[in-house]
C-alpha cells in the first residue's frame, strides 16, 4: 500500500467497513464463491501462460520467432485474475506484453504461437506478430505496440458501451512506463469528464524497459495521478491471484454500476528483460532482486500453496496440469512450425474492409499502388 | 436547384447521417455548444443533443483514439479536427491505430470513423495551421482520403465516408466554406474513387483536387479566352482510392498534363500521379508533365506572399503555358 502523503481530496477507494488490513484474500466474497474447479482453472491459466512463454522463448532462441518477444513471466496472476471477472459486456485491451491476456481470454496456444512464427494459421494470419494478438469474438481488442497508444482505444470501447446503454466495462491494461505518455493523461481527463466505465489497470513491474520507476516517474505512487482527474483509485499486489480478483472486482463493479472510470495499480514483477532482446537486464537490477521475487512471490507457487492448503488441488493434480499445459505448449510450437506462411497475395488483404468485402468487384478507383 | 454554401452542405450531410443511423455521432472541439469553430455544425447540438453532438476537451490524441475504440463496437464517430493541422497531435492514433488495426488483426477488426476538417493554407495563419496532409494520409494503406472542391461533392462524399466501413479523412477548406454551389434537395451519395471532369477540352489536361480545382477552373477559362488553349480539367475528388482511369484517359486524349495541388511538391499527391502518367501514358505524352504546387517552404504568414505561395490562377496559367511551349 502506498504510504506517501495524500491530499484530503484523494479518491482512494474505501475498503469495506471494519476490514482489517488484509493479507489473505481467499475468503472475500468474490473469491469465496469460487468452486474447486474454478480455482484449478485459474491455476491452469497461470501455469499455461508460463509454460507457453517458456516454449516461445525457446523458439525465439532457435530463430523461429522474429521481432520482439515481451515476456509476461512473473506477472501471470494479473491477467488471469482480472480476466476471470469478465462478464458478457466487458471488454479488454492491452499493450504489447499481451500473451498472458490473450491466453486468459481463451485464445488457443496454437493460434498465438503460430502468429509469433509468422504463419498463416496465426490469430492475425502472421500480420501482427507477438505484440498484436486480437480476438474480438472474445471481447479482446489487442495487443498494441505503442506505449499508451491503447489507452484512448480502451476509453472508446467503454464509451461505446455507455452510448449503447449496455452495462459493462472495458479493462485497459498499461505498464508503469505508459503513465508518462500524454495520450494516457489526456484519456484520464476525458473518461472522468464524460463518466466512462473504463478500468485502467497499471501493471507496475517497476521498470519501463530498462529504467526504474524511481528514474522515470516523479511521483512513484502511480495511482495517485488519478487524483488529478477526480478518478477513484486503488493499489494492490499482483502475485496473489485472489488479491488481484478482490481489487479488480471492486473496480469493475464500480465502473459497471456507476458508469465511472477507475485506476487500479497492481504491483507486479517481470522475471525476464523488457523484451528478449534486452539481454542486459541485470544492469538495471540485481540478480538478488529477481531471485527474491521468484522465491517469495512467484504467482504459480503462491497459488499452488493456497490451493494445496484449502484442498482444492493435490500435488498429483498439480503435476498433471503442469504436464498437460506443457504438452499443449509443445504441440503449439509444433503446429506453428508445420503451418504454412500465408501466400504473398495475403500482403494486400485485410487492409480495407470495403475491398475485402467486395466480391462483385464493384468498388471504384485504385486502392493499391504497385507498378 | 438550391444554391447553398460548402459549409451548409457539410452540415446537411452530417444531419442526414445522424438521422439515418443512430450510431453516428459527431465529436470535436467546439462542435456542440459553440456551434463549431467554423460554424459547420451550427444548430446540430440544439437539434440532436449531447449524445449525438459532443464537445471534447483540447485532446486530439484522446478523442481520436476514443473514436477508434468506439468504432470497434459499431459506433460511427465523425471526428472534427478544428484544423487538420491539429491531427498531428494525434498521429499515433490516426496513423497507427486507425490505419493498421484491421491489418494487424488479420482482418478481424475494422474502424469506421470519419476524420474531417479544414486542410488548407491561404488564410494568413502561418505554418502550423496550414497543413494539407492528404499525401501523408494516402501514404498509409488502410486510410482513405477525399478532397472535395465544391458543395455538391462535399455533401455526397461526406455521406459516403460516414457509411464507409474504413477510416476516411475528409479534407475541407476554410476558403470554400462560404462559397455557394447548386445542391439538389433529394438525397444522393458520391462514390469514393470517382473523379469528376469539371471541364472538357483537347489541348491540355489539368489534374487538381480540393480548392485548387476551382482555381484551375478559372485559369482554364482564361487560357481558353486569352490563349486559345482548350483545357480538360480533372477534379480528383478522391485521393485514395484514386480514379486512375479518368486521369489516364484524359491525358491520352490531350497528350499533355499539368498537375496542380496545394501540397508541398516533395512527395505530394501529384508526385504519385506524375509517376502514374509516365508509367501508363508515356507514349501519348507530347511534353513533360509539369506541376504547380505550394512553393516549397513552410507556409508563410504574410498574406501577400502566401497568396503567391499557394497555387493561384496566375501560377496555374504559367504552368499551363510551359506544357504547351
Amino acid at each position: 500500500m502506498p504510504s506517501a502523503k495524500k491530499k484530503s481530496t484523494a479518491k482512494k477507494a474505501q475498503a469495506p467497513a471494519n476490514a482489517e488490513p488484509a493479507t489473505d484474500f481467499t475468503g472475500t466474497p468474490v473469491n469465496a464463491k469460487l468452486t474447486p474447479d474454478d480455482k484449478r482453472g485459474l491455476y491452469r491459466t497461470i501455469l499455461g501462460i508460463r509454460r507457453f512463454e517458456e516454449r516461445s522463448l525457446q523458439a525465439y532462441n532457435q530463430g523461429k520467432i522474429g521481432g520482439f518477444l515481451h515476456l509476461y513471466i512473473g506477472q501471470e496472476a494479473v491477467a488471469a485474475g482480472v480476466v476471470s471477472l469478465m462478464e458478457e459486456n466487458d471488454h479488454i485491451i492491452t499493450a504489447y506484453r499481451d500473451h498472458g491476456h490473450a491466453l486468459a481470454v481463451g485464445m488457443s496456444m496454437n493460434e498465438c504461437m503460430a502468429e509469433m512464427f509468422g504463419k498463416h494459421t496465426g490469430c492475425s494470419k502472421g500480420k501482427g506478430g507477438s505484440m498484436h494478438f486480437f480476438a474480438p469474438d472474445k471481447n479482446y481488442w489487442g495487443g498494441h505496440g505503442i506505449v499508451a497508444g491503447q489507452t484512448p482505444l480502451g476509453a472508446g470501447l467503454a464509451f461505446a458501451l455507455k452510448y449503447k446503454g449496455l452495462k459493462g466495462c472495458c479493462i485497459c491494461f498499461l505498464g508503469d512506463g505508459a503513465v508518462n505518455q500524454g495520450s494516457f493523461m489526456e484519456t484520464l481527463n476525458l473518461v472522468s469528464l464524460w463518466g466512462i466505465p473504463v478500468v485502467f489497470v497499471i501493471e507496475n513491474n517497476g521498470y519501463s524497459m530498462g529504467t526504474s520507476l524511481a528514474r522515470s516517474s516523479a511521483e512513484a505512487n502511480l495511482a495517485h495521478r488519478a487524483d488529478g482527474f477526480d478518478i477513484e483509485w486503488d493499489v494492490c499486489e499482483g502475485h496473489d491471484v485472489f488479491e488481484v480478483r478482490e481489487y479488480a472486482n471492486r473496480a469493475m463493479t464500480r465502473a459497471r454500476e456507476e458508469m465511472k472510470p477507475f485506476l487500479l495499480e497492481i504491483r507486479t514483477y517481470r522475471y525476464r528483460g523488457h523484451s528478449v532482446a534486452d539481454a542486459n537486464h541485470e544492469k538495471y537490477r540485481t540478480k538478488e532482486e529477481i531471485e527474491e521475487y521468484k522465491k517469495n512471490k512467484d504467482p504459480i507457487n503462491v497459488l499452488k500453496a493456497q490451493l494445496l492448503a484449502d484442498g482444492s488441488l493435490s500435488e498429483d493434480e498439480a503435476g498433471k496440469i503442469n504436464l498437460e499445459v506443457k504438452a499443449e505448449a509443445d504441440a503449439a510450437a509444433k503446429f506453428a512450425e508445420q503451418s504454412p506462411v500465408a501466400p504473398r497475395s495475403e500482403i494486400q488483404t485485410d487492409v480495407y474492409w470495403e475491398v475485402d468485402n467486395d466480391p462483385s468487384n464493384s468498388l471504384k478507383g485504385t486502392y493499391f499502388f504497385n507498378d | 436547384m438550391p444554391l447553398i454554401t460548402y459549409r451548409e452542405a457539410i452540415k446537411q450531410a452530417l444531419a442526414e447521417e445522424i438521422e439515418h443511423d443512430e450510431n453516428v455521432c459527431i465529436m470535436g472541439e467546439e462542435v456542440a455548444q459553440y456551434n463549431g469553430a467554423y460554424k459547420v455544425t451550427e444548430g446540430l447540438w440544439d437539434k440532436y443533443g449531447d449524445k449525438r453532438v459532443i464537445d471534447t476537451p483540447i485532446s486530439e490524441a484522446a478523442f481520436s483514439g476514443l473514436a477508434i475504440g468506439a468504432s470497434c463496437l459499431g459506433i460511427r464517430p465523425v471526428v472534427e479536427m478544428m484544423f487538420m493541422s491539429f491531427s498531428y497531435v494525434a498521429i499515433d492514433q490516426l496513423f497507427n491505430n486507425a490505419s493498421f488495426c484491421r491489418y494487424m488483426s488479420g482482418g478481424l477488426m475494422n474502424v469506421p470513423i470519419v476524420v474531417r476538417g479544414p486542410a488548407n493554407g491561404g488564410t494568413n495563419v502561418g505554418a502550423t495551421h496550414s497543413h494539407t496532409p492528404e499525401n501523408m494520409v494516402a501514404n498509409h494503406p488502410g486510410l482513405k482520403v477525399v478532397c472535395p472542391s465544391n458543395a455538391y461533392d462535399v455533401k455526397g462524399l461526406m455521406k459516403t465516408a460516414i457509411r464507409d466501413n474504413d477510416p476516411v479523412f475528409v479534407m475541407e477548406n476554410t476558403l470554400l466554406y462560404g462559397e455557394k454551389w447548386e445542391v439538389p434537395e433529394e438525397e444522393y451519395l458520391i462514390e469514393l474513387g470517382v473523379a469528376n471532369i469539371l471541364r472538357e477540352g483537347n489541348d491540355l489536361t489539368i489534374v487538381a483536387h480540393g480548392r485548387c480545382a476551382m482555381s484551375a477552373l478559372k485559369a482554364a477559362d482564361i487560357l481558353e479566352a486569352q490563349h486559345g488553349i482548350s483545357v480538360e480539367l480533372v477534379d480528383l475528388r478522391s485521393i485514395r482510392p484514386l480514379d486512375e482511369n479518368t486521369i489516364l484517359e484524359s491525358v491520352k486524349k490531350t497528350g499533355r498534363a499539368l498537375l496542380v495541388e496545394e501540397n508541398k511538391p516533395f512527395c505530394g499527391v501529384d508526385a504519385q500521379i506524375s509517376h502514374l502518367i509516365q508509367l501508363k501514358a508515356f507514349d501519348y505524352l507530347d511534353a513533360p508533365v509539369h506541376r504547380v504546387s505550394a512553393i516549397d517552404a513552410p507556409q508563410i504568414y504574410a498574406k501577400a506572399l502566401e497568396d503567391w505561395q499557394i497555387p493561384n490562377e496566375e501560377r496555374i496559367i504559367a504552368g499551363a503555358l510551359k506544357c504547351l511551349a
